[in-house]
């Protein structure tokens, strides 16, 4: 692999990576969210 | 609150997904080497698409802010808060392909003497700071008028940043689109179109998905108030 080679994969690389890590940041507030609605729907009374 | 919204997000998620891989796949296997720059000038493809967005993403966050003062639109705030962030985080992207394809072309990771570049960080860090600015004031319309406020000024900067390498007397930083035109054609023009397209497809979907998060946490944080 030349050195052009390895900068334009390095450059990819940090593209798609940020991508990825800012998609797992929301996967896991959507996580937290997940937790809270949980945790309100079990404090509502029951309506049965 | 919510914005009735007429592409659904997993719609627009496989579009991204399937937009970004044929794009990847003319950067690398369809679009010729370039006869100056060779193999390195492939980043331009994504380096010069993430660039526009992150100017389209501060754009769109200036006009939700002009939204929220001008038309009082409760979403408004939110969406534009959204939009900048996009643009931030594109911004960043600029900054590190940027880096590197100067580290192959010019031999150095950043050069001071170059306005394109001192101008688009300029840029960035207007920009990082609003972030600082809204979350040292508490929610609510005091914080929703400054960050429109804020985002309304930075949007100046982005035809100062566009239009600085073209005014610039001396640079090194490449100009691909002129008066007359983008300065390639066939396949590399072509790619270019796809890359731009997949970009912006992908900063939209982002968007929508922050977008939605951060209503789905107000609507919860109503719900325990209730």
């Amino acid at each position: 692999m030349s050195t052009a080679e390895k900068y334009v994969t390095a450059a990819y690389c940090v593209v798609f990576g940020l991508v990825l890590l800012y998609v797992v940041i929301i996967a896991l507030k959507m996580q937290r969210l997940e937790r809270d609605v949980e945790a309100l729907e079990e404090k509502r009374p029951s309506d049965g | 609150m919510a914005r009735k919204h007429r592409i659904p997000l997993p719609a627009l998620a496989v579009a991204s997904l399937v937009l970004v891989t044929l794009a990847l796949v003319l950067v690398f296997f369809v679009a010729p080497n370039d006869a100056d720059q060779g193999f390195s000038q492939r980043i331009f493809y994504f380096h010069v698409s993430i660039a526009f967005t992150s100017y389209l993403c501060f754009g769109a966050g200036a006009w939700k802010a002009l939204r929220h003062l001008w038309k009082r639109d409760p979403a408004a705030d939110l969406e534009s808060y959204v939009a900048v962030h996009q643009g931030v985080i594109f911004g960043s992207l600029v900054l590190l392909t940027g880096s590197i394809w100067a580290k192959i072309s010019w031999g150095h990771w950043w050069l001071w003497s170059e306005n394109q570049l001192v101008l688009f960080l300029v840029l960035f860090l207007f920009y990082a700071a609003y972030f600082m600015l809204r979350f040292s004031v508490d929610p609510g319309p005091q914080r929703a008028n400054l960050s429109a406020v804020y985002a309304l000024f930075g949007v100046v900067l982005v035809p100062v940043s566009f239009m600085a390498i073209r005014l610039a007397q001396h640079f090194i930083h490449p100009v691909v689109f002129t008066r007359h035109g983008a300065a390639f054609g066939g396949w590399i023009l072509a790619t270019y179109l796809v890359a731009q397209f997949a970009v912006i497809l992908l900063a939209y979907t982002l968007y929508r998905v922050e977008l939605a998060g951060k209503l789905l946490d107000l609507r919860i944080r109503a719900l325990r108030l209730a």
